[in-house]
């Protein structure tokens, strides 16, 4: 029965493949394995970068159940990608973004290896962008196209050195979208100017994104991103517990709470623009949250964390109830401790 | 021996059980994603569990079909992952039809911006006693245009069984609502026919509410007509913060900020705390943030409907039976159409007066009893004359919906 729903998918796949070459556009084609797209050199478990591949991390990353992660970018030859300080890049069609999700054996000690366990292609074709999961071998040889993703056990051992173990989820094709949306368009999440603008080791030497993109001819216009707006790693100590916290929303919530997400019907808006602080749920209601909201009575309580929904919903771990809905089902403590923090620190009205 | 064999046995079965149960998981999933435009997703009868949500999204004219109602049934009990049962996104004219969906960890199955939406013979339901840990709502079609729910069951939600949010033209017919907090709910939607239902047995029958804070900021233009709405009595399950939560048992309808809403034809029969609730929203308590949002319900016309009611007093429960049991003292003898009387100051004619076409409209009902809160005075002068409420207006179009004629 499996192998005849991979021959079907081979077939959809070919067909479009076909579909696809009579655009004559700069697009890739559907592979079945990660290896075929040739994003990486050398033992591809090494996740090497080819020359036209560039490796790239954001300020302030979303949570992922601890997973760790590697992001690259392909923009097809000879094309750049337009600045803009405000929203994500508009990449140009046949770009390619890839996102590897990996854990540390011990996060203690590198040298004790790692395992890969996805790697989410978003390619931009000629009728918008597609999400594709591909799941890792065990050998770690390559990864194989799972379009009703799938589940996977991980464990290993944390910064204190506990055990952790639990049932890892890779989301489906559609569940990509049910992030990567505005206004029912497919679209990446994460590339903008406030997340990119930061250091990144490089293999040449440590330097700041933007800078490093704007030098290799890959940023079209954009003279000004030494001004560029930055969002902080809501990790950072010394940066303000409102900034932090923000941050946190911001990459954590508000891809799909905002005015063009699929959290829109919520009326609940989590992106650094919202200034309405009803939309921001201070003393907002719920709208469907359901059981969602803990018989509690608003989104956000200045002062009282114990009486947020907003809280109460990253607490939890039942599908019905937690937020974000998706990529989720480990609780993550440090997240929860800041915006607890955050909403502590206001002053009751 | 014997024993051991037996043991080995079960256990192979059983294991073949699971994985045959995981396959058909991934082949419906899969089926989902892989759909061609115009293709059906054929699901085949038989009781199957889903561990994770299942997913539609992108697609045209997609039918999804089971063999019947409890003949191909989708189990979400064991849930994992994933906020709703069946989630359908972003797609033109979909069906689903034919088929049970059960007890999914948030709501049943929910449509976001579907242009041409059909659910037909469809059940959804939480099974067991109601329990504020069931999910919110059974069918759940949120910003959709060309809404068709017909022949459908919805049973155990904990906000409303149906429930249509932010979306137009729609028609709801021919569905049966029970044990759930609110058995149909429209809320901030355009163009609404709700006709020929049974909703019983829930703390609310039918809801139209208008919500502040949403993107669909003013609905209306809703007719409810042919229905039975029938013993809403059963106790509030709703987890607080929900705005259902305050809706007090025995409630038939409740009119919340909603303007023009026809009500006729209906039987409308014991619910023991009201009939007809018309209320602003200013009752709720909730301060108002939204500038754009109108709390006033208007244009309201109630007719040719029979209202019947064991005599009794309402049941004393919540905030809104303390107002009925300590500000408007019925006592036993409770009307069947209540009005706040919150008027919108701002939107008076030179009389001072509420405009003919903006007024709440009670007649030609069979048994017909009113009252006017005054709840803007503190409930000072509760008035039971009919006359205040003796006019007409002019009737609401049917809607025109595109999913009807094809």
């Amino acid at each position: 029965m499996k192998k005849l729903y991979i021959f079907i998918a081979t077939i959809f796949i070919i067909n479009l493949a076909t579909t696809f070459k009579q655009d004559n556009a700069p697009t890739h084609s559907y592979k079945e394995k990660l290896s075929e797209y040739g994003f990486f050199e050398g033992k591809i478990s090494e996740q090497q970068p080819a020359k036209n591949v560039m490796p790239y991390t954001l300020n302030a990353p979303l949570f992922s159940d601890y997973a760790y992660k590697l992001r690259f970018v392909q923009l097809p030859d000879n094309q750049q990608v337009a600045y803009n300080a405000d929203s994500v890049f508009q990449f140009p069609k046949g770009t390619a973004i890839i996102k590897t999700f990996y854990y540390k054996n011990d996060e203690r000690n590198d040298k004790k290896g790692r395992r890969l366990i996805e790697t989410r292609v978003l390619l931009h074709q000629e009728n918008g962008w597609v999400s594709l999961p591909y799941i890792w071998n065990d050998d770690q040889t390559d990864a194989v196209l799972e379009v009703t993703g799938g589940t996977t056990k991980v464990a290993w051992r944390d910064a204190q050195g506990a055990k952790k173990e639990f049932e890892y989820i890779v989301p489906n094709m559609n569940q990509c979208k049910g992030c990567h949306e505005r206004n029912g368009v497919m679209t990446p999440i994460g590339p903008s100017a406030r997340q990119l603008n930061g250091d990144f080791k490089y293999a040449d030497g440590t330097e700041n994104q933007l800078i490093k993109w704007k030098n290799a001819n890959v940023l079209r216009g954009g003279e000004d991103v030494k001004n560029a707006p930055k969002l902080v790693h809501y990790d950072d100590a010394t940066a303000s517990l409102d900034a932090r916290a923000r941050a946190y929303l911001d990459i954590n919530c508000a891809h799909c709470h905002n005015k063009t997400g699929p959290a829109q019907t919520s009326g609940l808006l989590l992106d650094w623009k919202t200034t309405d602080s009803t939309a921001y749920g201070f003393y907002k209601t719920p709208i469907a949250a359901g059981r969602g909201s803990g018989n509690l009575k608003f989104d956000i309580v200045p002062g009282k964390p114990n009486e947020s929904i907003l809280v109460y919903r990253m607490e939890s771990t039942d599908p019905g109830v937690m937020m974000p809905e998706l990529s989720r089902s480990q609780q993550h403590t440090e997240g929860v401790k800041l915006i607890k923090e955050w909403i502590k620190s206001m002053k009751t009205n | 021996m014997n024993r051991i064999l037996w043991v080995i046995n079960f256990l192979v079965v059983n294991i073949a059980f699971l994985n045959a149960q995981a396959d058909i998981e991934k082949r419906i999933q899969t089926d989902m994603i892989m759909a061609e435009n115009g293709s059906t997703v054929q699901i085949t009868e038989g009781v199957f569990t889903m561990s994770k949500s299942i997913s539609m999204d992108g697609k045209k004219n997609v039918t999804i079909k089971g063999k019947g109602i409890d003949k191909t049934i989708l189990s979400f009990k064991g849930q994992v992952a994933g906020a709703e049962g069946i989630k359908i996104t972003n797609c033109e004219n979909i069906i689903l039809e034919d088929l049970t969906v059960q007890d999914s960890k948030g709501d049943l199955i929910k449509t976001m911006h579907v242009k041409g939406i059909t659910f037909r013979r469809v059940k959804a339901e939480w099974t067991g006693k109601p329990s504020k840990t069931n999910g919110s709502y059974a069918l759940y079609p949120v910003q959709c245009e060309n809404v068709m729910i017909d022949s459908c069951i919805a049973i155990g939600a904990s906000d409303a069984g149906i429930y249509v949010g932010q979306s137009k033209h729609i028609i709801v017919k021919n569905c049966t609502a029970y044990r759930n907090v609110a058995g149909i709910e429209i809320e901030n939607s355009l163009y609404a026919d709700v006709f020929d239902n049974v909703s019983t047995g829930n703390t609310g029958g039918i809801l139209v509410f208008d919500l502040p804070n949403l993107v669909q900021k003013r609905g209306g233009y809703v007719r409810v007509f042919n229905n039975v709405i029938k013993e809403n009595n059963f106790s509030n399950f709703a987890p607080k913060g929900n705005i259902v939560a305050s809706v007090p048992k025995g409630t038939g309808m409740l009119i919340l900020a909603t303007n023009n809403v026809e009500i006729f034809n209906n039987q409308i029969i014991n619910n023991k705390t009201t009939g007809v609730s018309i209320i602003s929203y200013f009752m709720t308590e909730i301060k108002i943030k939204d500038k754009d949002y109108y709390p006033y319900p208007s244009a309201i016309d109630i007719h040719d409907n029979n209202f019947e009611r064991k005599k009794g007093r309402v049941p004393f429960n919540g905030r809104f039976a303390k107002i009925y049991w300590f500000k408007l003292k019925f006592g036993r003898n409770v009307p069947h159409v209540v009005y706040d009387g919150v008027i919108d100051k701002k939107a008076l004619d030179t009389n001072g007066q509420t405009k003919p076409e903006n007024r709440i409209c009670v007649r030609n009902n069979k048994n017909q009893t009113v009252a006017n809160m005054d709840a803007a005075n503190g409930f000072k002068n509760v008035s039971r004359d009919p006359n205040q409420f003796d006019c007409t207006l002019e009737k609401i179009k049917a809607v025109d919906n595109f999913t009807a004629k094809n």
